[in-house]
């Protein structure tokens, strides 16, 4: 897995909320057998139109955001089906890093990803990050005001940075599990097989016809 | 000290280690695998000369490319949609993983077939890479969807690493109106909560309400615990559901003195009296109206009596995102539900194509024909069901209606094998997601019940159900 451990680029911006997984990715392209080719069908249906060509309306088409690697979007992002290709359209597209803002809804805290989105981010070292509304407000209007506008990412410190007249910083908090495997581009599989005694030794014990220790 | 949910029972008895850096190590009871989101999974292994841990746990079908006539079923013209199916065919054969191919009595859809067969049964921890795994939570289980990375490490591993999610009790308190089912229960608490009102919690849902559902209708509300942001839902088994799983056919369910002594387990597993959960919320069923979706998200919902909302008046979403919808939707604000007319009724999916509901549509459309503009399509959730309703007469039924009479599969609840709406073409679905382009690009969707899907293509628009007869 790619590392995440600062990173800077152009941000673009996507205005819309609960975007799911069948806008990132539409069905045709899930039958693929392979991880790759993906990032040309991103947004497919938003992206292109009917006549193969690029919806000049899409946002992404917008030549300002052309070799963007930072997607700053709406609440709820990734929602729906579990398809990791949606990640693998986004990494392969070029983005490594997408903001979403939480919500506070009837005093809860409303994450801004969905959730197997987000942990399928991070098995693809794409780094998500939760701001506050107003925060994510703030890169909306800078972007709009300024062409190419740059941000860094800086995981360690987990902060924002938004390169424009006067900087602007933002913090993100970020589960440390989440942040450590990023930073370290640890493999899942190789990690978890170092348990491979325990494992075993928990079967021994468990009967997984009725879920019963014997 | 308090007591313990039914989420909590099942998620300690499955913890094999608490790792290093915190995160939880959860062994794997059930692993369900179909053709789209395994490929890349079993290359991974073959990359690195991994096995599969415990193919003896691994169940896998094809369902979301499968054509579902009769004609096309067993010769996929699609090459790309062929060369997927192949090659869930040949992972299967290669790594010894239990395969339901196109010729099985079994094949159908996973959600459908893994309760059919017994495979589902209270207590285990059930994953697949699917969203809609939640549904066998019906059963008292931990079952979630996880990215084809995940279906590799359990693969690999036969284990998951986890982050305890907190939990969520929904209490649906009296009856349901007549005409008012699970599918509208269930729209009403995503309407209520949102897409995203139940992320990062798994639910647990209680209530008289819910102890009177059938297995089949608690299945249904499980299902779309993902719509509301929930990976997981949950029901405590009952008698309703050890009479399910005691019912013949079932070849993986626990059998004779087996399934005595897993029904004395199982029997322990309802949450405790005194169990705390991190969230509650009460919902009178007795007040809850046929639900209809009008937009492009679960959450965009109202009473079938309503009227398409104006941008200003949707909570929880921008006026921007509901304007959106309604140009998506082609839909005015103030038209009233029941006047919307529709091209195209699909009854199936993982959410409501089991037995009981192809019964409860075949019950109102009994003896009479559908409207004349509206093409109705009949995708059983599985062979079995679809061998059942033959056994019945539904589908002659159905063909009588005017309806199409498919073979097993997800079909345009997706729309990855033929089965497509066109641009504009308008459905009533009895499935679970109404995203714009879900049942083919340009294609509208409005979410409802199979009882309201049955009315509807008899009328060619929507109807209240409740005050209704044909």
């Amino acid at each position: 897995m790619q590392a995440f451990q600062t990173h800077r680029g152009i941000v673009a911006t996507l205005d819309r909320a609960n975007v799911d997984t069948d806008q990132i990715i539409p069905k045709q392209f899930l039958k693929s057998i392979k991880r790759t080719g993906f990032g040309e069908s991103l947004f497919f249906d938003w992206r292109y139109g009917a006549d193969g060509k690029a919806n000049p309306d899409f946002e992404l088409n917008d030549p300002k955001f052309a070799g963007a690697s930072i997607l700053v979007t709406r609440n709820n992002f990734g929602c729906g089906s579990s398809r990791e290709h949606a990640v693998w359209a986004v990494a392969q597209y070029g983005f490594r890093a997408i903001i979403a803002p939480w919500q506070d809804r009837n005093g809860g805290r409303v994450p801004g990803f969905a959730d197997i989105f987000r942990n399928n981010c991070v098995k693809n070292g794409i780094l998500t990050i939760e701001l506050s509304e107003p925060e994510v407000d703030t890169l909306f209007e800078q972007v709009e005001r300024f062409k190419g506008v740059n941000a860094t990412i800086d995981l360690d410190e987990q902060r924002v940075i938004l390169h424009v007249d006067e900087e602007i910083a933002f913090h993100f908090d970020i589960d440390p599990v989440v942040k450590d495997h990023l930073i370290r581009g640890l493999d899942d599989i190789a990690l978890t097989l170092e348990y491979a005694n325990d494992i075993t030794a928990f079967e021994k014990t468990h009967d997984t016809q009725l879920a019963e220790t014997v | 000290m308090a007591g313990k949910t039914l989420f909590e029972k099942i998620w300690e008895r499955h913890l094999v280690k608490t790792m290093a850096d915190g995160t939880a190590l959860l062994y794997i009871d059930r692993h369900l695998v179909h053709e789209v989101t395994s490929p890349q999974a079993f290359e991974g292994l073959r990359m690195a000369k991994r096995p599969v841990r415990r193919p003896d746990l691994s169940f896998a079908t094809m369902d979301h490319n499968v054509p579902t006539t009769t004609a096309d079923r067993m010769t996929i013209r699609d090459p790309i949609s062929a060369a997927q199916v192949e090659a869930l065919r040949n992972n299967c054969k290669a790594f010894g993983v239990n395969l339901y191919d196109l010729q099985s009595d079994h094949q159908g859809i996973v959600h459908i077939i893994g309760p059919e067969m017994g495979i589902t049964v209270p207590g285990l921890t059930i994953v697949c890479g699917d969203s809609h795994t939640s549904t066998h939570g019906a059963f008292g289980t931990l079952a979630f969807g996880i990215g084809t990375s995940e279906v590799e490490h359990v693969l690999a591993t036969q284990t998951l690493r986890q982050t305890r999610p907190k939990t969520f009790r929904v209490e649906f308190t009296g009856r349901l109106p007549h005409g008012v089912t699970s599918k509208d229960m269930i729209l009403k608490l995503i309407g209520q909560i949102g897409t995203a009102g139940g992320t990062g919690y798994v639910i647990e849902y209680a209530g008289e309400a819910v102890r009177a559902l059938s297995m089949e209708a608690r299945m249904t509300i499980c299902n779309m615990s993902i719509e509301g942001g929930a990976r997981a839902g949950m029901i405590a088994p009952d008698d309703t559901t050890y009479e399910y799983i005691a019912a013949a056919d079932r070849p993986f369910a626990p059998q004779g003195e087996s399934f005595e002594r897993a029904r004395a387990y199982w029997q322990t597993l309802p949450s405790d009296a005194d169990a705390v959960f991190d969230r509650e919320l009460t919902i009178a069923a007795d007040q809850i109206a046929p639900q209809v979706t009008w937009g492009t998200n679960p959450g965009m919902v109202v009473d079938v009596t309503d009227c398409v909302p104006h941008p200003q008046e949707v909570p929880g979403h921008s006026v921007r995102d509901v304007e959106q919808a309604l140009t998506y939707m082609g839909l005015e604000p103030g038209t009233p539900m029941t006047e919307i007319k529709l091209d195209t009724v699909f009854i199936g999916s993982c959410t409501n194509a089991r037995i009981e509901d192809l019964r409860k549509v075949a019950g109102i459309i009994k003896g009479r024909r559908k409207a004349d503009h509206v093409r109705v399509i009949v995708v059983p959730g599985s062979q079995q069901v679809r061998k059942q309703a033959e056994a019945e007469g539904i589908d002659q039924i159905f063909e009588a209606v005017g309806a199409e009479w498919r073979h097993a599969g997800c079909s345009m609840c997706l729309g990855m094998n033929p089965d497509q709406l066109t641009p504009g073409e308008r459905c009533a679905s009895t499935s679970n997601r109404n995203f714009e382009g879900r049942q083919g690009k340009g294609g509208r969707t409005h979410l409802v019940s199979p009882e309201m899907a049955a009315a509807a293509l008899l009328e060619g628009h929507f109807v209240d159900i409740r005050n209704w007869s044909p």
